[in-house]
């Protein structure tokens, strides 16, 4: 009890005894093995971007170098089978998608025209919102609207896309139909406006940051002048943010093309290459839900399946990459917050 | 004196306008959510009971419940989330603690994650089932039981896996984020009293950010649960007679099972109730969730936010 | 007074150290003896390098990207960046106490017990007895043996800083590095910091980097002026404060600029 401090205490002699240069050693070995497990898993990230490109490339792949086997050319798949026009002997040449016949025709083109008709649809129909929104939570709105606003939007964003599909089909077909009167309940509209409630919270997210990191220097400029909050949101803050507002529709757009379920649910899923958007359609990602689990392994189709794969995941990569970086030099140059 | 500059009233109206359209967009994107919301409470909430979430479909899915469905989500993501947090963690820590902001490494680990979290859910499935299902199953097959399929086929592991991949993002991204929370004079402490960096790391850094690592791993069975295009061809199945019980069985699911009984089913009409009510399940699972996940998530931003200043 | 000064033998001591971040160079050859048993202040203008060299000592500036160093520092006579000297080892053996008191998020019994366990001590009985001595001699064992378990940052500023001392002395470093320690606390608060310092230089050599010339004064028996990164003059407490040699030092012990 009465030990005074002067003398050295028993007990601190402990920490000079332990810390041996033996546990010191093992200390350090524990030191570098862990530093090649963190590693090792960072790098597992980077790996699983090349493996998801190399395998799913890989089952693609044979299709295009494959010699056409005599008598079976038409069966073969070719560059100019995938794009170009299937001819008839009796009618005009057509774009026909029709894995699934005597004859497979593996036409890109009715895919890639109902790809874009649905996310231009749902880019036309949840952009405008989601960035007048974004506008709205940033600029304007008092304290309770973002409070509202926000709660929503995260919401919405973590409702399964499998349910927004139901909900396109089930709801918001029949609603469409008794409105446009329109012959076919799924279509290219329908498909397109589940998948827009799908891509507003991404779009309206980006957006709301980019606005926000617009520097409170830029608006108090503005006010100084005299102009009131519109003309200084419309002219100065929204100006300033409008990179990242389109990186913010090239996210959603991005998200659009990939979507599977919706449009598997509510489009119709008719290969068809007109133009109406009430006419039913059949998308890329759709094809590939809907076909995988019925074809041949190593056949053609599975291959040509794999290979709208590939052009999905190259245009997602080449969107998300415009839009990261876009998002990134704005934040730079405008240098807000970090 | 006159001004050149008009006076201001002349405007006004414009920005009113504006303002109202802005406001209006936010509305319907609110009352879009409550449409979405009302029609599956209403619908969902009457054949809602503890029958139907333990009892297994019957009557060609015309009756019965979701109980297989709800096991197999659970287990489905429970599979998932022992994959995707320690590798979704430990690549946060490189990231955060290890690498140079700077380095070429770092910038392409971070580069990988961006666009992980954008590469198509469908695409996950192709993978899945190109890479787990054919490559790694059909090569345990190869090798340990000579080509007799025992792994080489979807299942509930193989789903699980693909899922993990697709949930990685979510996970790095929140864990970052809490370890970022985490302040520099705690790591300084630490090392001044003679830590090493993992004692640093595990003992102090870790336990401080648990709050956001837990945010991150239900932000991730969140959105595991409720995606269907990755697991239609690596495991979930329209209907099983019994409960999976090992990893290469296959599995129903609750976001699968939506989209069988609303695409599937030959008589509609008959099952609109089961549909609803197990869309109910699956909506309230996740909104559940996320919201857990918002809840911790503001309480360590807010802890954050001192620190900021 | 001065002769005790002399009379210890030298336990830390900078030989021509050049620190440099990325292309700014901090610190200009400095060559500069802190001796056993006694609290060595370090003051001078903010941005002069005195926390730079502060950091230098238990080789905290090892984890700033982008660090450079010429020149060397021995500790007892040995090269601290000598291929063989664990940096680990030598941070036990340097304790340092931060500007603003960092305790961890644990209780105040862990808070304490971190170094010791980290170093590999693990008897229960061991630790108890290395707690309670430690708070001793941070004056705070009275103040908290009845809530060991309570969580650090229940205590008041001042507390908190005392056990970041014993958090410190926990694991038996020799030489104390304290940068601005009662900075951040209110006059009563900083006394019993300043006692403490009293009390701990009977064991352990002190590095005090301190912006308040009166606690320079009151604490430090040799005081080194640094400037724009460079030891300026160096001497016996009272000296420096009475008699600078140096008209810059002067300046800034008058309070002309700083």
């Amino acid at each position: 009890m009465n030990e005074s401090t002067a003398a050295r205490p028993r007990a601190l002699d402990a920490v000079a005894a332990a810390s041996s240069e033996s546990r010191r050693r093992a200390a350090r070995r524990a030191e570098s093995l862990f530093g090649a497990v963190v590693r090792t898993a960072a790098f597992a990230a980077i790996l699983v971007i090349v493996l998801i490109f190399v395998f799913v490339g890989r089952e693609a792949l044979p299709l295009l170098w494959q010699d056409a086997t005599p008598g079976h050319e038409s069966e073969t798949v070719t560059w100019s089978s995938l794009a170009g026009p299937t001819t008839y002997p009796d009618r005009p040449p057509r774009h026909v998608w029709q894995p699934v016949s005597t004859v497979p025709k593996y036409n890109l083109a009715p895919l890639v025209v109902g790809t874009l008709k649905t996310t231009l649809v749902a880019i036309l129909f949840a952009g405008p919102l989601a960035v007048l929104a974004a506008i709205l939570t940033s600029e304007f709105a008092p304290r309770w609207v973002s409070q509202v606003v926000k709660p929503t939007i995260e919401l919405l964003a973590g409702i399964p896309s499998v349910v927004l599909g139901f909900f396109a089909l089930m709801v918001l077909a029949t609603w469409l139909q008794q409105i446009l009167g329109v012959r076919y309940r799924l279509n290219a509209l329908t498909a397109g406006i589940g998948l827009g409630i799908a891509v507003i919270p991404i779009i309206y997210t980006v957006a709301e940051d980019a606005l926000a990191a617009v520097p409170r220097s830029y608006r108090e400029a503005s006010y100084a002048l005299g102009a009131s909050r519109w003309e200084t949101a419309v002219r100065i803050v929204v100006p300033a943010a409008l990179p990242g507002i389109f990186a913010g529709l090239a996210l959603g757009f991005g998200r659009a093309v990939g979507e599977t379920m919706i449009v598997l649910m509510a489009s119709g899923n008719a290969a068809l290459t007109t133009w109406p958007l009430t006419d039913s359609v059949r998308t890329l990602s759709a094809t590939i839900a809907a076909e995988l689990g019925e074809v041949v392994f190593g056949g053609p189709h599975y291959r040509v399946l794999f290979l709208l794969g590939v052009l999905l995941f190259l245009f997602t990569f080449a969107v998300n990459l415009a839009g990261e970086l876009t998002v990134r030099r704005l934040r730079e140059r405008l240098g807000g917050r970090a | 004196m006159s001004s050149r500059i008009p006076g201001r009233p002349a405007g006004a109206w414009k920005g009113h306008a504006f303002v109202a359209l802005c406001g209006a967009a936010a509305a319907i994107i609110v009352a879009m959510l409550a449409v979405i919301l009302f029609d599956v409470v209403r619908s969902g909430w009457a054949g809602l009971g503890w029958q139907f979430l333990v009892s297994a479909p019957s009557e060609g899915m015309r009756g019965g419940g979701v109980g297989p469905a709800i096991f197999g989500t659970f287990a489905l993501v429970l599979l998932m989330t022992i994959a995707v947090v320690p590798l979704g963690v430990l690549t946060a820590v490189y990231l955060f603690e290890y690498a140079r902001p700077d380095s070429g490494f770092a910038r392409a680990v971070n580069l990988a994650v961006s666009n992980l979290a954008g590469v198509p859910s469908i695409v996950f499935g192709l993978f899945g089932l190109g890479f787990f299902v054919r490559f790694v199953g059909g090569g345990i097959d190869r090798v340990f039981h000579g080509g007799e399929l025992a792994w080489g086929k979807p299942s509930i592991l193989w789903a699980a896996l693909t899922l993990a991949l697709l949930t990685l993002p979510v996970v790095i991204v929140t864990t970052g984020e809490a370890l970022r929370a985490v302040p520099v004079a705690a790591r300084e402490a630490s090392f001044a009293l003679g830590a090493t960096k993992w004692q640093t790391i595990s003992r102090v850094v870790l336990p401080q950010s648990l709050a956001g690592i837990l945010t991150g791993a239900i932000l991730a069975v969140s959105r595991g649960a409720g995606e269907v295009a990755p697991i239609m061809f690596t495991g979930a199945a329209y209907f099983l007679p019994k409960l999976p019980s090992r990893l290469t069985d296959q599995f129903m699911e609750l976001g699968y099972h939506v989209y069988v009984l609303s695409t599937q089913s030959p008589d509609i009409e008959a099952t609109k109730p089961i549909l609803y009510s197990t869309v109910l399940v699956l909506l309230f699972l996740t909104f559940l969730l996320n919201a857990t996940a918002i809840a911790i998530r503001a309480r360590f931003r807010a802890a954050l936010r001192p620190q900021d200043a | 007074m001065d002769a005790g000064a002399e009379a210890t033998p030298v336990k830390v001591s900078a030989r021509d150290l050049d620190v440099f971040y990325g292309a700014t160079q901090a610190l200009h050859g400095i060559t500069l003896d802190a001796r056993a048993n006694r609290v060595t202040a370090l003051i001078g203008p903010s941005g002069c390098g005195k926390s730079t060299f502060l950091r230098s000592i238990n080789r905290m500036n090892d984890l700033i990207a982008g660090m450079r160093r010429q020149g060397t520092i021995l500790l007892d006579g040995r090269d601290i960046h000598d291929p063989d000297v664990d940096v680990v080892d030598l941070r036990r053996r340097v304790g340092m106490v931060f500007q603003r008191s960092n305790p961890f998020p644990k209780s105040i019994y862990e808070n304490v017990a971190y170094g010791p366990r980290i170093h590999g001590v693990s008897d229960r009985t061991t630790l108890d007895e290395i707690v309670r001595t430690t708070l001793e001699q941070a004056a705070l064992w009275d103040e908290v043996k009845d809530r060991l378990g309570a969580s650090a940052l229940s205590l008041s500023g001042g507390q908190q800083q005392r056990l970041c001392i014993a958090r410190a002395l926990a694991v038996e470093p020799e030489v104390l590095l304290m940068d601005e320690p009662a900075s951040a606390l209110d006059p009563l608060a900083t006394a019993r910091i300043e006692e403490l310092i009293h009390e701990l230089k009977e064991r352990y050599t002190i590095l005090i980097v301190t912006h308040n010339m009166q606690q320079a004064a009151r604490v430090s028996d040799t005081t080194a002026y640094f400037y724009m990164g460079r030891l300026v003059e160096m001497g016996p407490t009272a000296q420096i404060f009475t008699n600078p040699s140096k008209q810059e030092t002067e300046d800034y012990i008058t309070g002309r600029f700083g």
